[in-house]
């Protein structure tokens, strides 16, 4: 793992990363990814939303938002609440956190049928410039 | 188990309305039906705001109150039904259809009829009175009639200069004739204001063209050759000629049917009732204009209304008693501001008057105190009324300070600031206290004006109170220690309206400078698309330009519409609503090539649905090719101009509205704003474009065209309000230009121009003075601000598809970049698609998965 950049180093999941290595997965270039623009990926059937923050960190979530049942994620707004990384769903605005996918803000609404309110959150490495998930994160 | 009772309302006024509406508002268990019996063909209208049908033109807009409460199961409106006769007996009234309504509980809601002092040639064509829609529609086309025959402006003359004469006058004014008011008394409103003050109202009125006669007595209307009003001849010598003559001389109460009835008359008609509406006959009451309680019958709209109220509590077992009519009135006559209030004329003993004048601005204030000059008692306000709403809710409350200071024109000394008592009445249209204003803010948790009004009802009415509601509402606010926050969320502690201007001042360019100097955190979904719009709206550079993609809202984000399943549907500009054969196929060819379901939106244009993030350059590249452009369907910004045929094919267009409306949409496309804004304009009054539902309206006169301004569709339906009249070309651009700056300026976060305007300090004529006389000196700038949007406008889509770096952001994913989402599903449905719900997935209804399209390239 040289030059890569760990990120929220202080999440157990990320945590896991480290030692479950064979379940990663390459997705892209760190460069490919614009600060705060979201984007969606492609993983063995599971569709992820990875984000690149300001500070350089990255993030993964699930692409699908539990208040639509759409994959759109990848296409909300980041941000923060009370310091801690956030995203916000692009349909109904919810919001919720980029490090443990807690969802902060329900908006007065439900989840769809059959689905939780918070986002899965998948384990990010930046590793010699490329940027791999490790689905061991989605039960 | 006890069964519906009948009330039969009698009447189909003001009052007949508060009645109902109050009946049904409070009578949750459905214990009442009501049956009301109105005399003219129509609902219930805003009689007080009568001459405003010369303005507003349309009668729809005098409606009172939600058109539903005539759907409510338990209330039942007979239009065009006079009553004709009441069995006390048997309990049942005759209508002139001869119908009978029986009744539990009868109200006589009759109201008052127009008087007429027997005069010679009072009932020549030409001479009408002031009461009904009837009435001054009837007006409006004898006017407009005999100013077409006789080529010159129709004179006028009213008979009467009292409230309703000056009204009448203003009418005449409006319908293009000129007018004199002839007074027997030796001042113009001689119930409402004292010598000095029917004055200063007399000059004032003057000055603005009227023809004012006090001390003279009409003695006959003397009919032309064609049998007409001619000539008025006044008592002692004198006469004028006329072509039209208005009564306007006092009203008396519809009591004919009571007086028939055998129920107890007062001295100068009206039906007697207790102080609790209650007649002599138990199963009747009466209220209105018709009641004679405590020993007068009152013809304003406070007392009617009051006298409603506690009917209703009576029928629903309350004990509320009329309180006393409060006489207060005030008025804008004409433009000028009379009001009058309390003990106005000095009648308690060893009261004192303060009085202040000044000829040549035309104002004229008298405040009546006790005779130590601590409480107020009184007063009147004329040329400016400004200190009205504060002052009236004063009375029987010691002023505090030097009272001289409220006499001053607003501004010039610090008002004394008192606390209104907690009964003082601050709307007495809804008769709302000081008390249940505050109680609204402390126990019902309401923080803004809007939310007391919607609870307490008050200045819903005449609005006249507002400026006190609000500085009520302030205080308490304060004082319990809620901050009325604007601020846009946690990382920025501004309103937007300051932020813009922080932002233009600053010259930053960037969010990250931005929130840097006024904000903390890293931002939101919620300041990061305000601070996006704000950029777009002072520099119009593209809103994914640098760092600006991810401020970006979801469908400013691709500059698309996002659906529910995360697909987006599109929508190029079809400026105006008018569209070329060739567009009308391209859209349709591509619609069939993606699969997308089609649909003519409202705004006159069309919009396909369900194209995929990565499909969508594909598409604009075809649609841009073609010489269409991005629509902002997806943007805060200008959607659409909507405009009616107009002239060049309409039988009765009489301006080129599609020539106006495609001008307007190409000059604010792409501007981007707090809310969406949408215009229309109208070919003529027929008003086929629905303009005033439009942020603006521009509906053509003969003249030219007149500007509405504020009106709204959706949640809150609002007409637009009239701006200006007769203007031509230049000057609706000039002033829709400076309009809109201002609001993208200073409106709220998500605000629309109706809210924006209604809070807008000093309301739309304080608009109305910045965007026409340039009050604030800040016109050259707003005119320069959009004069720089319009020079620098480049479709965003075409911009987009010369940037591969920018192109790149429509990837479906970033490893499979033209992989489809492969959790879309789509069922058929009247020949196209739309997404498949829950259970058509489960239940493995025909599903069309995205990826089996054919997309022809």
């Amino acid at each position: 793992m040289t030059g890569a950049s760990v990120n929220h180093p202080t999440t157990a999941s990320a945590g896991r990363t480290r030692g479950s290595a064979t379940t990663r997965v390459p997705i892209c270039d760190v460069d490919r990814l614009t600060p705060d623009l979201g984007v969606a990926a492609l993983v063995d059937g599971h569709q992820v939303a990875i984000f690149r923050l300001a500070d350089g960190s990255v993030h993964a979530v699930q692409n699908v938002c539990p208040f639509s049942g759409a994959a759109v994620m990848s296409r909300g707004i980041t941000g923060d609440r009370g310091g801690v990384p956030t995203i916000a769903s692009p349909l109904y605005k919810q919001v919720f956190s980029l490090v443990d996918g807690t969802c902060l803000a329900t908006m007065d609404k439900a989840p769809r049928p059959g689905r939780a309110a918070d986002l899965v959150v998948y384990p990010v490495t930046v590793d010699n410039g490329q940027v791999y998930i490790d689905l061991a994160g989605d039960e | 188990m006890t069964e519906t009772q009948r009330i039969v309302v009698v009447g189909g006024g003001m009052v007949a309305h508060r009645f109902t509406e109050a009946l049904r508002a409070r009578d949750a268990d459905g214990r009442f039906a009501v049956t009301v019996l109105a005399e003219e063909p129509r609902a219930p209208y805003d009689r007080v705001a009568l001459t405003t049908y010369f303005t507003g033109r349309h009668p729809e807009d005098l409606e009172l109150g939600d058109r539903a409460l005539w759907d409510d199961p338990l209330v039942c409106l007979e239009r065009d039904a006079r009553v004709d006769t009441v069995d006390r007996d048997a309990k049942v009234v005759t209508d002139r259809h001869g119908r009978e309504h029986p009744y539990d509980h009868l109200v006589l809601a009759t109201g008052s009829y127009a008087w007429t002092p027997p005069t010679e040639g009072a009932h020549l064509p030409g001479v009408f009175v002031y009461r009904t829609i009837d009435d001054v529609a009837a007006l409006r086309t004898y006017v407009e009639h005999r100013a077409q025959e006789l080529g010159r402006p129709v004179r006028g003359a009213v008979i009467g200069g009292g409230l309703l004469g000056l009204e009448a006058a203003g009418a005449l004014q409006e319908l293009g004739a000129t007018s004199t008011v002839v007074q027997f008394s030796d001042r113009l409103m001689n119930l409402q204001v004292d010598e000095g003050g029917g004055h200063a109202l007399q000059r004032l009125i003057e000055r603005l063209g009227v023809t004012v006669r006090c001390s003279t007595k009409t003695q006959a209307i003397k009919p032309d050759r064609a049998g007409r009003a001619g000539r008025l001849v006044f008592e002692g010598g004198g006469e004028q000629r006329v072509d039209v003559v208005i009564f306007a001389t006092g009203v008396r109460p519809r009591d004919e049917l009571a007086r028939a009835a055998g129920l107890a008359m007062g001295e100068r008609g009206g039906v007697v009732v207790d102080d609790t509406c209650l007649t002599e006959d138990l199963a009747i009451s009466a209220i209105g204009e018709v009641a004679c309680i405590q020993g007068a019958c009152i013809g304003l709209i406070a007392p009617g209304n009051a006298m409603a109220e506690i009917a209703v509590d009576r029928l629903l077992g309350g004990d509320s008693t009329f309180p006393g009519a409060d006489t207060a009135a005030k008025l804008k006559l004409l433009g000028v501001d009379v009001a009058s209030f309390g003990d106005a004329f000095a009648t308690t003993p060893g009261a004192l008057e303060l009085v202040y004048a000044d000829p040549v601005a035309g104002v004229y204030k008298k405040l009546v105190l006790t005779d130590d000059a601590r409480t107020l008692l009184g007063g009147i306000l004329v040329g400016d009324a400004s200190a009205y709403a504060s002052l009236r809710p004063m009375v029987g409350s010691e002023l505090g300070g030097d009272p001289g200071g409220w006499l001053l024109p607003e501004g010039a000394v610090e008002r004394p600031n008192v606390e209104l008592p907690d009964d003082a009445s601050v709307c007495s249209c809804n008769n709302v206290s000081a008390g249940a204003i505050r109680c609204a803010v402390t126990d019902e948790g309401c923080t803004d004006v809007a939310g007391v009004k919607a609870c307490t009802k008050a200045g819903t009415s005449c609005g006249s109170c507002l400026p006190l509601v609000k500085k009520i509402v302030g205080a308490e606010l304060e004082k319990s220690g809620i901050e009325i926050s604007n601020a846009v969320c946690e990382h920025v502690d501004m309103s937007r309206a300051q932020l813009f201007s922080a932002v233009q001042v600053s010259g930053l360019r960037t969010f990250s400078e931005i929130i840097e100097r006024f904000g903390t955190g890293r931002g939101c979904d919620l300041c990061k698309p305000v601070i996006g719009s704000i950029l777009a709206t002072l520099y119009n550079e593209h809103v994914l330009a640098a760092d600006r993609a991810a401020l970006q809202d979801t469908n400013d984000r691709v500059m698309a519409n996002m659906q529910k399943d995360g697909t987006y549907s599109v929508v190029p500009r079809v400026p105006g609503g008018e569209i070329l054969p060739e567009h009308l196929i391209l859209l349709g060819e591509i619609a069939k090539d993606y699969g997308l379901y089609t649909k003519i939106t409202g705004g006159q244009r069309i919009d396909l649905f369900g194209a995929r993030l990565e499909q969508l350059p594909s598409i604009w590249k075809r649609l841009v090719d073609a010489g269409m452009e991005s629509g902002h369907a997806y943007g805060k910004s200008l959607r659409t101009v909507k405009s009616c045929v107009g002239s060049a094919w309409c039988r009765y267009g009489v301006q080129d509205s599609v020539g106006l409306a495609i001008a307007l949409e190409l000059r604010y496309r792409g501007l981007r704003s707090p809310h969406k804004i949408k215009l229309g304009v109208s070919g003529c009054a027929r008003e086929c474009a629905e303009a005033r539902g439009k942020d603006v309206g521009v509906i053509a006169t003969d003249n030219g065209w007149n500007i509405y301004v504020g009106g709204n569709g959706g949640f809150t339906p609002r007409h637009a309000q009239l701006l200006v009249e007769d203007v031509d070309d230049d000057a609706v651009f000039r002033i829709i230009d400076r309009y809109l700056m201002l609001y993208v300026r200073t409106a709220d976060r998500l605000q629309r121009t109706a809210p924006w305007q209604e809070e807008y300090e000093g309301g739309l004529d304080a608009i109305r003075d910045v965007v026409v006389n340039d009050s604030l000196g800040i016109c050259d700038d707003l005119d320069a601000h959009m004069a720089r949007h319009i020079d620098s406008y480049e479709d965003e889509w075409a911009a987009v598809l010369k940037d591969p770096e920018r192109l790149r952001q429509f990837s479906s994913f970033v490893n499979a970049p033209e992989e489809p989402d492969p959790s879309l599903a789509y069922v058929e449905e009247r020949g196209q698609r739309r997404p498949a719900t829950d259970s058509e997935r489960g239940g493995g209804a025909v599903l069309i998965a995205p990826a089996t399209l054919e997309v022809r390239s």
